[in-house]
């Protein structure tokens, strides 16, 4: 498990590093962390003839809040956002997704930039991000675009970048007044690729909802309008009203035909919604028989 | 003496060296010149090799097959009857038959540079259809992996005491139960180091082994070299639970080539090849039926059980030890009268199965444990009650069973009584009634099982492998400042026998722990053995350290009655010193006067001086039976499937503990290992022969947060056969808990019909069963 002969760059620059990827013929992978990326070239499935490290340029690493908007370079740690060493604009939602990723030293050196470029459906950046409606910032030679999370994750391990390109940094809203927050996923065991996520942000006062269900095996379903989830409406008693059999249907109609998956997707989601908006009393199950 | 001897409570010496980081692997060899090897593997299960590709740049860096002139093939064969014969060439020929076979070896400075060349090598191969359904390996028209034999079946075997008069019994319950392939997954993978000391005329190979004599016993069958040739040396070895245990064709293959290149050469196993091509373990099947009496008590059990033992036979210890001990060791700690078991051990298209701490009895106690729990549910019984029905009692010890396993110690009732009590079951059922806040589900779990250990001569001599443990021996030498060294053919790779033996030393001549060496891992240096396996060591070489330090000491007293002017019969040996009438002289004193002042012995001294090889057996060579009662509760999420262990009690009994601290490691880590059984552990394949986990995150390990640490409680009831009256506990811990967790899990999931039958019990499993039985599960209700 040793990667085929790459060569290696490290530039300095955001400029010298676009007019690498603009120019290099052949393969080019990027690598902040190399958490999904190293194991990826061990196991040659992978062969880049050059391997472009972005950590040398500093913007890259850099967080602030621009007008109440978080705006976090693609260099951000994992554990920079779970230790709070970069701004937070979402109430603790985005502290509350870095410290369940993985383990620690894939956070220590995980980027929030890596992981939504790398868009594996089970990763949660991919989930949460959406959920909170956050924009990338992409970058090329002599040229900038930003557009939503929800269209730049357009399948497993395929993003809207096109060659040239790169995802300089996350632009996240702030959280709503009044928005509840709710995320839950579903692991085999702690640390582990989720099997499922819900991230889920209600506003009950407003009467709106955005939900996602993440770790599918394409890009994360995106419920903008989560009102039809709840009998059309939502407001603070909407955990009690959440429907299932909507869900399911979302689900059926984004190819889930898997009932164990859905069931487990469900019920997941069910569980996001009511960390997000609590019902009144903890629910014991009596015994069935 | 000063509370170093036996029962000792004592830290591990080398844990000093181990947990700094500073044990020395195989891993860690450097070698002037040595360059390393990467395999071209087989891609596929089953094909037929048309050519094999090596770029002209490279034909001086590749070996195939071809190459390898003289080099035989691994034979592995039971003298069982009707054993059908396989070879398992060291680089394939004419055929692969499992993904992962080596085809071609790559020699380069570096292992990233030996991968490079084996990426260049192109494969011609034809695929035929796989055999990777074990059951379906059986029927007549399947494809056969070795076409001479005429069929897939290395060994059937039978066994049937009397099962007609069962089938009238009340109570009659019949399950189809499985455990899945597993890896062994120890930190350290296999990795071998091959140079040529041409000062002594030796390939000297540094490979992570526990058995290393047994390692140049098969070296020198497939290279056809004298055994005086070859020196094994096994270093730090980071875990090896069976997987060290065997001979790979890996080490051929490297031998073959430091003899080919005259530079040292190296191959360390990496994560892929140890999981898709070597470390497979665990697959069985079994359609078993229990009769009882509606009070519970067993009338018979009968059980047809495959095993998968994949595509070879490994060596030393065969494709059947594993389907062949099924039918022996399945009625495990229980008293019934009638018994049938049908064994079929299947060669498939997969990787050979290889003993995995607890070898077959992790199976057998699976199936008989959840059989017995449906039982108790069909007789409206509880789960104790069934199994203080069947147990052998303690007035019946020594008992014969069924099968003629002379269980020769213990009380088992009373480990399901001390469980039980310690788990506190009323408490347990209380809580289950009231039902959780959170929604889940209480469960609670059973399984008891003994494990025949240490078995020597008799009982190997039966299957007729390559290997048949005889007298163990162990050295001990007196150094001239009165330490003391031990050597010994056997390896310890987390046993902690750097420290036990030298307890057991203690025990007998006084020597601080401290002061005491193990010398072992090195066939230039050890007494013969063939190794660390089936949780012998202590028995065994615990036995020979004993027995030689005894005949230390009787020399050791007859010198020192000599400086005392006195006659041996007048003194004693006591905490370290000859004693005699009118004073007495330490044994460094002793060693001191046999080494630097030998001017000073007696004429008629013996001239065998402090140094003594030993050999030792137990009083009968059928084994000693530890056994133990696990008790878990688990919190069952029955709509996600997860599973929380929130308490796990073990009553066990291992016979006196040399170390208690060593024991209950020695538990914990077979439970850390038995929980991945239960829960988590699963090489799948697809219809084409695929192993479908090829990293660790598809292969899932427990971690940290899902290994608990054990409640363990200790009878200690002494075999009667063995010099301190221990038993072998190294396999134990990982022998139960899947049979714990899953019944736990099922009597949890009883009311909402849903039983798992297959290991391990994963989410999914666990939803697919539930949804299966037609439950509402409780996200409907949420909903409602």
């Amino acid at each position: 498990m040793k990667p085929a002969p790459f060569a290696w760059e490290r530039p300095a620059s955001l400029p010298a590093l676009l007019d690498r990827l603009a120019e290099a013929g052949g393969s080019v992978k990027l690598i902040a962390g190399g958490q999904s990326l190293g194991p990826m070239l061990n196991l040659r499935l992978v062969e880049p003839g050059l391997v472009l490290d972005i950590t040398g340029v500093p913007e890259l690493r850099e967080a602030r809040v621009e007008d109440g908007t978080l705006v976090l370079g693609a260099c951000v740690t994992h554990a920079d956002i779970e230790d709070g060493r970069v701004p937070d604009t979402t109430g603790g939602a985005l502290q509350r997704v870095a410290s369940a990723i993985a383990y620690r030293p894939v956070r220590n050196r995980g980027t929030v930039g890596g992981s939504l470029a790398h868009a594996d459906p089970a990763a949660d950046w991919v989930s949460a991000l959406t959920a909170l409606d956050a924009e990338v910032e992409i970058a090329g030679r002599g040229r900038r675009r930003r557009m939503a999370v929800a269209a730049f994750v357009t399948g497993a391990l395929e993003t809207a970048l096109r060659p040239g390109e790169m995802l300089v940094a996350l632009r996240i809203p702030p959280m709503p007044t009044g928005a509840a927050w709710g995320y839950v996923k579903h692991c085999a065991k702690i640390g582990e690729f989720a099997h499922a996520i819900a991230a889920v942000r209600l506003e009950p006062e407003a009467g709106r909802g955005r939900v996602v269900i993440g770790a599918v095996e394409g890009p994360p379903v995106l419920v903008a309008d989560a009102r039809p989830l709840f009998g059309g409406r939502i407001g603070p008693d909407c955990a009690g009203r959440f429907l299932l059999s909507v869900a399911h249907t979302i689900l059926r109609e984004a190819g889930l035909t898997d009932p164990v998956v859905r069931h487990v997707h469900v019920t997941v989601l069910a569980r996001a919604i009511a960390q997000a908006v609590p019902l009144p009393a903890p629910r014991v199950v009596p015994e069935a028989a | 003496m000063s509370g170093e001897g036996v029962g000792a409570p004592l830290p591990r010496k080398e844990d000093d060296r181990l947990m700094r980081g500073r044990g020395q692997y195989v891993g860690d060899i450097r070698l002037a010149g040595m360059q390393d090897v990467a395999f071209v593997r087989s891609p596929l299960a089953h094909a037929r090799i048309r050519a094999i590709h090596v770029p002209d740049a490279y034909r001086d860096r590749v070996f195939t097959a071809a190459d390898l002139d003289g080099v035989q093939p691994i034979r592995a064969v039971s003298g069982l009857p009707d054993f059908k014969v396989s070879e398992q060439p060291i680089l394939a020929t004419g055929k692969v038959r499992q993904v992962g076979e080596l085809v071609a070896m790559c020699l380069a400075p570096t292992r990233a540079e030996a991968e490079d060349i084996a990426a260049s090598v192109i494969l011609d191969l034809e695929e035929l259809p796989a055999v990777h359904d074990m059951l379906a390996a059986r029927e007549t028209g399947a494809a056969l992996v070795h076409e001479h034999w005429g069929d897939n079946v290395y060994l059937e075997s039978l066994v049937d005491i009397d099962i007609a008069a069962a089938l009238d019994a009340p109570i009659k319950v019949t399950r189809t139960i499985s455990t899945g392939r597993q890896c062994m997954a120890p930190i350290e993978g296999r990795g071998t180091v091959v140079h040529l000391d041409h000062r002594a005329d030796q390939l000297v190979v540094h490979t992570a082994s526990q058995m290393p004599h047994i390692v140049r016993n098969g070296l020198s069958e497939c290279l056809r070299i004298e055994q005086g040739r070859i020196r094994i040396v096994s270093p730090d070895v980071g875990g090896g639970f069976g997987y060290k245990a065997i001979l790979l064709a890996e080490d051929v293959a490297l031998c073959w080539l430091a003899l080919r290149c005259g530079h040292p050469v190296r191959w360390l196993e990496d994560r892929r090849e140890h999981l898709t091509a070597n470390a497979n373990c665990r697959e069985h099947h079994y359609r078993i039926t229990a009769y009882a009496e509606r009070d519970g008590r067993l009338r018979g059990i009968d059980c047809e059980a495959t095993v998968d033992s994949g595509a070879y036979s490994a060596y030393p210890f065969s494709a059947c030890l594993e389907g062949a001990q099924v039918a022996s060791i399945l009625p495990g700690p229980y008293d019934f009268p009638s018994y049938r078991c049908r064994t079929w051990s299947v060669a498939t298209n997969k990787c050979p199965i290889l003993p995995y701490r607890g070898v077959a009895r992790t199976g057998v106690c699976f199936a008989l444990e959840l059989v017995l729990d449906a039982v108790a549910r069909e007789a409206g019984l509880t789960p104790e009650a069934v199994r203080e029905r069947n147990l052998v009692r303690p007035e019946q010890m020594p008992f014969e069973n069924i099968t003629r396993k002379h269980f020769d110690s213990g009380d088992y009732p009373q480990a399901l009584a001390r469980a039980l009590s310690a788990i506190d079951v009323a408490a347990v059922r209380a809580r289950q009634r009231a039902g959780e806040p959170d929604g889940r589900r209480i469960g609670f779990g059973l399984s008891i099982y003994c494990e025949q250990a240490a078995h020597g001569t008799s009982v190997y001599a039966g299957w007729g492998i390559p290997m048949v443990p005889g007298h163990e021996q162990a050295s001990a030498r007196l150094t001239p400042d009165g330490g003391l060294e031990l050597r010994i053919g056997a390896h310890s790779h987390g046993q902690g026998l750097e420290t036990t033996l030298a307890q057991v030393a203690h025990e007998i001549l006084g020597v601080p722990v401290s002061r005491t060496r193990l010398v072992h891992g090195d066939t230039a240096m050890t007494p013969y053995s063939t190794g660390s396996w089936g949780s012998r060591v202590m028995v065994m070489a615990g036995g020979a350290v004993a027995t030689a330090c005894e005949a230390l000491r009787d020399r050791a007293v007859r010198i020192g009655a000599h400086l005392l002017q006195a006659k041996p019969e007048e003194c004693r040996f006591e905490g370290g010193h000859v004693v005699g009438p009118t004073g007495d002289v330490p044994l460094s004193t002793i060693a001191r006067t046999w080494y630097l002042r030998p001017q000073d012995l007696a004429a008629d001294t013996d001239a065998g001086g402090l140094e003594v090889t030993a050999g030792y057996k137990p009083v009968r060579d059928s084994g000693t039976f530890s056994y133990a009662a696990h008790a878990v509760v688990v919190a069952v999420d029955s709509d996600l499937g997860a599973v929380e262990i929130l308490d796990y009690v073990i009553v066990e009994d291992g016979g006196t503990l040399v170390n208690p601290l060593v024991v209950d490691g020695q538990i914990q880590g077979g439970l850390a290992q038995g929980i991945g059984t239960a829960l988590f552990e699963e090489m799948t394949f697809d219809g084409r022969g695929q192993p479908l986990a090829s990293t660790l995150a598809d292969y899932l390990l427990p971690g940290p947060a899902e290994v608990p640490m054990a409640r363990i409680d200790h009878m200690a009831t002494p075999s009667p056969y063995t010099r301190f009256g221990q038993k072998g506990i190294g396999e134990g811990g990982a022998i139960a808990p899947p049979a714990a967790i899953a019944n736990a899990i099922n009597d949890a999931l009883a009311p909402l019909g849903a039983e798992l039958l297959h290991s391990p019990v994963t989410p999914r499993r666990i939803v697919e069963a539930v949804l299966a039985a037609g439950s509402v599960a409780s996200s409907d209700r949420e909903a409602a």
